[in-house]
């Protein structure tokens, strides 16, 4: 899987009243909630991104409520993959578990600037500034997460080992 | 080999013999929990599992308290689907409003968890239930609708980190000066994907009402779980309220911490966390002047009884600065009875407080009691990133109900001695 897109930068301990504010919690249409999607930073998110950008963030991103909205919505707004220096865990989960990939590079976080075309191959890990020609390495997927994001989902995955279960049960 | 009480409680509920930080486990869960927030989300994801019925009507709960009383269509319209998805699949333990409040305070109160169990929500704040010796964890929705489904869920066993407390408190120093003291130490990502263990004799001496406070802001460090090992006072707690026998674990002597950590709590002052973060604390003494317009008391962190009781005893026989709104809401129906019968309602009503309906109120910024641009509010939740209880310029102050009380007297940040 690869992805290749336009670098959105934020820095670190970026929480999930950042990403979205509670005051908009009250639905839970993607759409909806892409149109509010880092609302008291940078106003018009989802209006300036390409789908397939690519967010870069510092440390801790994503801390705080467990609210899924939050990957929700910036997977909504268009963008294919975060690279971080680290993750809170609850997003964490949250992100794979609706088919939004996450990378933990502390090179390519610092390294990588706003409006930088960047590509990444979540197979082999490996990150490309496209204008400089840099490369890094993220650390490899979990095995687990990798097998989610293929299966489009946690949900498309819990279908696919029940049905091999069964299967397997069949045989 | 020896086990902490986090890798005993999964262990037990992976039904294997022993689990190391870094073993990735599927476990049972015991009780699975939304909001309505989450579980709208989550039911979604139940549904398009494409299972007919839940894995188990009496091991979820569903409660509404993040906008309720409805603050407007849309979260009238969240609330309804919950509403009817809790009576199309018998869900035991939905409580509406007028039999519940909030999530983390009725959960406990109604004998829902017990020493022992594993708790899955879809609440960050899950990890309060660690107050009871329980192993319990917030997720997002989509993990709670596959739980729905299949009463199961992944985990990846968290390494721990022990936090010891030793000598004697202060006499207005409580369990939420405690844990902003050890938030300072850590900072917000200090305990990520770890364990919180909290013990030492400070600890034993607390009530469930402050060890909840404690557990309930392990999530404010990182931490997947807050522990505390049950005793004598977990027991007798939990002793009325079910009739589920408690599995007790402890630590073994000779389990493995990635770090302990040991504070002496003698010379700790009430702390106070300045904006935007919980970890960005400062003894009461070296706040200065910080002049409020509002203050709360109140959410799954101090809307207990023993919390109101603190501020009632402290604005007994004060008013609340003129200029100063003052926002009291009780965690529960039940509490809410009891602080009237105690008298502890009348004297807040006296002082000058309004008291909401149970439910977690301003704390998340979206209703009853939200902030103005410029506003500086002083509030005893959990939280105070920019914009959480309102404008993106407004400010929160975090503390304890007894520095809140004494605040809303003086109209700035103080404690009970300059009342």
């Amino acid at each position: 899987m690869r992805f290749q897109g336009t670098v959105w930068k934020f820095g670190d301990d970026i929480d999930t009243d950042l990403i979205i504010p509670a005051r908009f919690l009250n639905v839970s249409d993607v759409e909806e909630l892409s149109k509010n999607c880092f609302a008291d930073i940078r106003k018009g998110f989802m209006d300036m991104v390409a789908p397939g950008d690519v967010l870069v963030a510092g440390k801790n991103f994503g801390a705080g409520s467990s609210r899924e909205h939050a990957p929700l919505a910036i997977k909504a707004a268009g963008i294919s993959v975060i690279i971080a220096e680290s993750f809170a865990r609850i997003f964490y989960r949250n992100a794979f578990n609706v088919g939004l990939p996450l990378v933990e590079s502390l090179e390519a976080s610092r390294s990588l600037n706003e409006g930088a075309m960047v590509s990444v191959n979540l197979s082999t890990g490996e990150i490309e500034d496209i204008d400089t020609g840099r490369r890094f390495f993220a650390k490899p997927l979990p095995d687990l997460m990798r097998r989610i994001i293929e299966a489009g989902g946690l949900v498309e995955y819990v279908k696919i080992k029940r049905a091999n279960n069964e299967l397997s049960k069949a045989r | 080999m020896p086990m902490t009480i986090t890798e005993k409680i999964l262990a037990l509920h992976a039904h294997c013999d022993h689990v190391s930080p870094g073993d990735l486990i599927e476990v049972d869960v015991d009780m699975a929990l939304a909001n309505d927030i989450t579980a709208p989300l989550a039911i979604k994801v139940f549904e398009k599992m494409g299972t007919p019925s839940v894995f188990d009507r009496e091991k979820i709960a569903l409660i509404p308290d993040h906008f309720v009383p409805n603050k407007d269509i849309n979260s009238a319209q969240q609330a309804k689907a919950m509403r009817e998805f809790a009576a199309r699949h018998g869900i035991v333990h939905y409580y509406e409003m007028g039999q519940g409040g909030i999530e983390h305070v009725i959960l406990p109160e109604k004998g829902l968890v017990m020493p022992g169990d594993l708790v899955i929500g879809a609440d960050s704040h899950t990890c309060t239930y660690g107050a009871l010796g329980a192993f319990s964890s917030g997720v997002g929705s989509t993990d709670l609708g596959v739980i729905m489904a299949t009463g199961k869920t992944w985990l990846k066993a968290p390494p721990t980190i022990k936090i010891h407390y030793e000598g004697g408190l202060s006499p207005w120093v409580r369990g939420k000066d405690l844990i902003l003291y050890t938030l300072g130490m850590l900072g917000v990502d200090g305990a990520n994907y770890r364990a919180l263990e909290f013990s030492g004799t400070v600890i034993t001496g607390l009530s469930m009402d402050q060890r909840f406070t404690m557990t309930n802001m392990a999530v404010e460090a990182g931490a997947k779980n807050g522990i505390i090992e049950p005793d004598g006072i977990t027991l007798s707690f939990v002793a009325h309220r079910s009739h589920r026998a408690p599995s007790v674990c402890a630590s073994d002597p000779g389990a493995d911490y990635e770090r302990v950590i040991r504070i002496e709590v003698d010379t700790i002052e009430p702390q106070v966390a300045f904006p935007h973060s919980p970890a960005n604390v400062r003894p009461l003494s070296q706040v200065g002047n910080i002049e409020l317009d509002q203050v709360f008391i109140g959410s799954c962190t101090n809307g207990r009884l023993e919390d109101l009781r603190d501020a009632a005893t402290v604005l007994r026989g004060h008013s609340v600065k003129k200029g100063v709104r003052l926002i009291v809401i009780p965690g529960s129906q039940l509490l809410y009875a009891e602080a009237i019968k105690e008298g502890i309602i009348g004297a807040l009503l006296e002082a000058g407080a309004v008291i909401g309906p149970p439910s977690c109120g301003p704390c998340l910024g979206g209703h009853l009691g939200v902030l103005a641009e410029g506003e500086r509010a002083l509030s005893t939740t959990n939280r105070n990133f920019i914009g959480r209880m309102g404008h993106p310029r407004s400010e929160v102050y975090l503390a304890s109900p007894i520095v809140a009380a004494s605040s809303a007297i003086r109209g700035c940040i103080a404690g009970p001695e300059d009342r």
